[in-house]
C-alpha cells in the first residue's frame, strides 16, 4: 500500500530563487526501512518536510503538483492532523524539545491526542527503553547533553506511534555503539509492525545502509534513483553523487576499477566478510 | 637525548588540566577528575560515549565553564584569572550545535560579527569576509538568514565563523555532522592546513571513521574520567576499550581483523583504504588466479 505519494511536486520557498524540489514521483510503501540520502543542499530535510505538511503549510512558497499522506491532501489537512500518521525527528534535536523534564517530554505528544494513562506509561517506558534514558528521565532537557537530546527526540517521536516515522539524521551525535543499538532496534519495532515504515535521512551511510531495504538517492532537488539498496549502491549514480561512500564499498570499488572484481559490492562488513570467505 | 626531548615537550605544553571536577548547577557532576597535558601544534581527538563529559571539558578550555574544583592553564594562564576576552582570542571553539552559535540576520554579518575588536581597519574587514566567505563556499548564501541553510551549511557557517578569528588553539565539537564527502574532505584539509600553521588542534566527535584517518591520539572518556589515551588506531581496536568507551571499530580495522582470525598474513597497517585495496588485491589475484590485465 502507498503510505505517501507524490504526483510531479515541486517547491521553491519564498526567498529562494531556484525550485528546491523539482518533479518529484515517488512512492513510500509500507514495510519499509528507507534510507534518504544525497550531499549538502541537495533537498532531503525539504523532501521529508513536503511529508508532513510543513511544507507548504509552514514553509510558504511556489507549488506544482501534490502530495498525499494516506489519501489526505498536505495541502488540505493540517499538521496537527497529519502528524498522527508521519511523525518527524528533525536534524537538531534540541529546537523540538520545549517540556520540563525528559519524562513530561515524552507524554506531552501522547497525552496531546488522548491516549490513556495506562497505555501512556507503557508506551513510555517502552520509548525510554528503546533510547536508554531511564537515567534522565526527572532532568530538564536542556541540560543533558547533545546525544542525549537527540535520544530523547526520538523517544518522543516513538510514543506517539506513528505509522510512518522519519528520523532527520537521528545519529548524527550518538555515540557509535548506541547508534547502530538504537538503529537496530527501530528496525526490530518495524519487523513487529509496530510501525509501517521508517524514513532516514543520513551521511554516515556506513551505519545504516545494512539496515535499509530502500535507498533513495535526490540530487539537486530530483530523486536520481531509488530501489532495492544494493542495486542503488551499485550503480553509477550513487557512486558518483558525492555522498559518503562507506571504505568497504570504496574498496571493492577500486578493485572493480582495477578489473580485479567484478560481482555485487558487499553493503556491510558481514558482507564484506561473506565474499572474502567465498573465494578462499 | 631523552631529557632534550622532555624538556621540549614542557615547553610546548599548552593545554594543562589538573585534577578538574565540574558540577553543573542541578547537581550533575559531569567531571570528576580530569588530568591532561596538551601540546602545541598537536591533533588530539576526544571520544566517548554520549554523556561521557567531552563538551563539558571544552567549555572550560575558553573559560566558558568555570573549574568546580582544580585548574585549567590554557597556556601560562589559569583560566580563573585570565580575561574571557582573551581566552576566547586564543581558543576558538565550534560548538556542537551550530544553531546555538548563530544569531546574526544574514551569513554576512556573522562573519562581520565574529571578527569584530580584531582592529581591521574597514577594507580590511571587508576582504576578510570576503576571504572567509569564498573559503568557505559560502558566498552564494551571502545575504541569506542563517536560519534558512541546511544543517550542512549551517555547520560550515558555523566553522567558517570561528576559523576566520585565527585561534591559536581550535576546538570542534563535532565537526563532520551532517558533511557529504567533499564537506569532509574540506574539514580535512581545513585541518591538515592549520596544522602545518603550527595551531593546536582538538576535535570531539563521534565520527570513527574520520578519527581513524585525521587523528594521530585519542582520548577517551567515559562518566566524567579519561579512561584512555593513546594512538587512535590503537584506542579503536581493543575490545575492552571499545566497549566502555560504546565504540566501536571502524570498517577497515574490523576487515583485518578478520582476515588476522583466518590466519591470512596482512601488513600491519592494512587498515589504511590504500593498503586495503592493494592487499585486497593481491589477495584476490593470487587465490582466482588472476593475471595482470584483468580476469581471465
Ligand atoms: N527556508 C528556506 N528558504 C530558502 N532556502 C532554503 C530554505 N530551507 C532550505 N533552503 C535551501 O534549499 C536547499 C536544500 O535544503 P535542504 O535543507 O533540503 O538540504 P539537505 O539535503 O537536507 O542538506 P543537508 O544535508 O545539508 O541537511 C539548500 O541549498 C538550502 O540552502
Ligand atoms: N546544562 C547542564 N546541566 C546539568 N547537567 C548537564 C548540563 N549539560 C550536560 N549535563 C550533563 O553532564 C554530563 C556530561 O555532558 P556533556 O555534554 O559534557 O557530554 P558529552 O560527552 O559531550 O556527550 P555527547 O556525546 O552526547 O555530546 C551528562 O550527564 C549530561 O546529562
Ligand atoms: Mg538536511
Ligand atoms: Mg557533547
Amino acid at each position: 500500500m502507498n503510505l505517501i505519494k507524490f504526483e510531479d511536486f515541486s517547491f521553491k520557498y519564498d526567498q529562494a530563487q531556484d525550485f528546491v524540489l523539482k518533479d518529484i514521483k515517488l512512492n513510500i510503501e509500507s514495510g519499509k526501512f528507507i534510507l534518504l540520502c544525497g550531499i549538502t543542499g541537495s533537498g532531503k530535510t525539504s523532501l521529508v518536510r513536503a511529508m508532513n505538511g510543513l511544507i507548504p503549510q509552514f514553509y510558504h512558497g511556489e507549488i506544482k503538483g501534490d502530495v498525499f499522506v494516506k489519501g489526505k491532501n498536505t495541502k488540505n489537512v493540517p499538521t496537527s492532523t497529519l502528524s498522527r500518521d508521519v511523525g518527524l525527528v528533525f536534524q537538531n534535536p534540541e529546537n523540538q524539545l520545549i517540556a520540563m523534564n525528559v519524562e513530561r517530554e515524552i507524554a506531552f505528544g501522547p497525552e496531546n491526542i488522548g491516549i490513556p494513562w495506562d497505555e501512556m506509561d507503557s508506551r513510555i517506558k517502552e520509548c525510554i527503553k528503546i533510547t536508554d534514558i531511564e537515567h534522565l528521565r526527572k532532568k530538564a532537557p536542556f541540560e543533558i547533553s547533545g546525544g542525549e537530546q537527540q535520544r530523547v527526540a526520538i523517544a518522543s517521536i516513538l510514543a506517539l506511534q506513528p505509522e510512518i516515522i522519519i528520523f532527520d539524521e537521528p545519529t548524527s551525535l550518538l555515540d557509535p555503539k548506541s547508534a547502530i543499538q538504537i538503529l537496530n532496534l527501530l528496525k526490530k519495532i518495524l519487523l513487529e509492525k509496530k510501525i509501517s515504515t521508517i524514513i532516514v535521512i543520513e551521511h554516515r551511510l556506513d551505519i545504516v545502509l545494512p539496515l535499509a531495504d530502500e535507498v533513495i538517492l535526490i540530487d539537486k532537488g530530483r530523486i536520481i534513483e531509488h530501489g532495492e539498496a544494493h542495486y542503488v549502491i551499485n550503480g553509477e549514480k550513487f557512486l558518483n553523487s558525492g555522498v559518503n561512500i562507506p571504505k568497504c564499498v570504496s574498496v571493492f570499488q577500486k578493485l572493480m576499477n582495477q578489473n580485479i572484481f567484478t560481482g555485487k559490492m558487499p553493503i556491510s562488513i558481514e558482507e564484506t566478510k561473506n565474499l572474502i570467505n567465498s573465494i578462499k | 637525548m631523552e631529557n632534550d626531548n622532555m624538556e621540549k615537550k614542557l615547553e610546548n605544553l599548552q593545554i594543562l588540566v589538573n585534577h578538574l571536577t565540574y558540577h553543573y548547577p542541578d547537581g550533575t557532576i559531569a567531571l570528576k577528575g580530569i588530568n591532561l597535558n596538551i601540546y602545541s601544534g598537536e591533533i588530539v581527538g576526544i571520544m566517548g560515549k554520549n554523556g561521557a563529559g567531552k563538551s563539558t571539558l571544552i567549555k572550560t578550555f575558553n573559560g566558558l565553564l568555570k573549574p568546580t574544583t582544580g585548574t585549567v592553564y590554557i597556556e601560562n594562564d589559569e583560566v580563573n584569572n585570565v580575561l574571557m576576552s582573551k581566552l576566547t582570542r586564543k581558543v576558538g571553539i565550534v560548538f556542537q550545535n551550530p544553531d546555538l552559535q548563530l544569531f546574526a540576520n544574514t551569513v554576512e554579518d556573522e562573519i562581520r560579527f565574529s571578527l569584530k575588536n580584531l582592529n581591521f581597519t574597514k577594507t580590511e574587514l571587508e576582504n576578510q569576509i570576503n576571504l572567509t566567505l569564498e573559503k568557505f563556499k559560502l558566498k552564494k548564501f551571502q545575504n541569506r538568514t542563517p536560519f534558512t541553510l541546511s544543517g550542512g551549511e549551517k555547520k560550515r557557517l558555523a566553522i567558517a565563523s570561528i576559523m576566520c578569528r585565527n585561534p591559536e588553539i581550535i576546538v570542534f565539537d563535532e565537526p563532520t555532522i551532517g558533511q557529504d564527502a567533499e564537506g569532509v574532505e574540506f574539514i580535512r584539509n581545513l585541518i591538515k592546513e592549520k596544522h602545518a600553521e603550527g595551531k593546536t588542534i582538538i576535535i570531539v566527535s563521534h565520527d570513527i571513521e574520520f578519527a581513524i584517518d585525521n587523528i594521530p591520539r585519542t582520548i577517551l572518556m567515559a562518566d566524567g574520567l579519561i579512561i584512555a589515551d593513546g594512538p587512535t588506531n590503537k584506542i579503536l581496536s581493543q575490545d575492552q576499550i571499545l566497549n566502555i568507551g560504546s565504540l566501536i571499530s571502524p570498517q577497515l580495522i574490523k576487515l583485518s581483523k578478520f582476515l588476522i582470525d583466518l590466519k591470512i598474513k596482512v601488513p600491519e597497517d592494512v587498515y589504511i583504504k590504500e593498503n586495503m585495496v592493494q592487499f585486497l588485491g593481491s589477495y584476490f589475484k593470487d587465490k582466482m588466479g588472476i593475471t595482470e590485465g584483468g580476469k581471465q
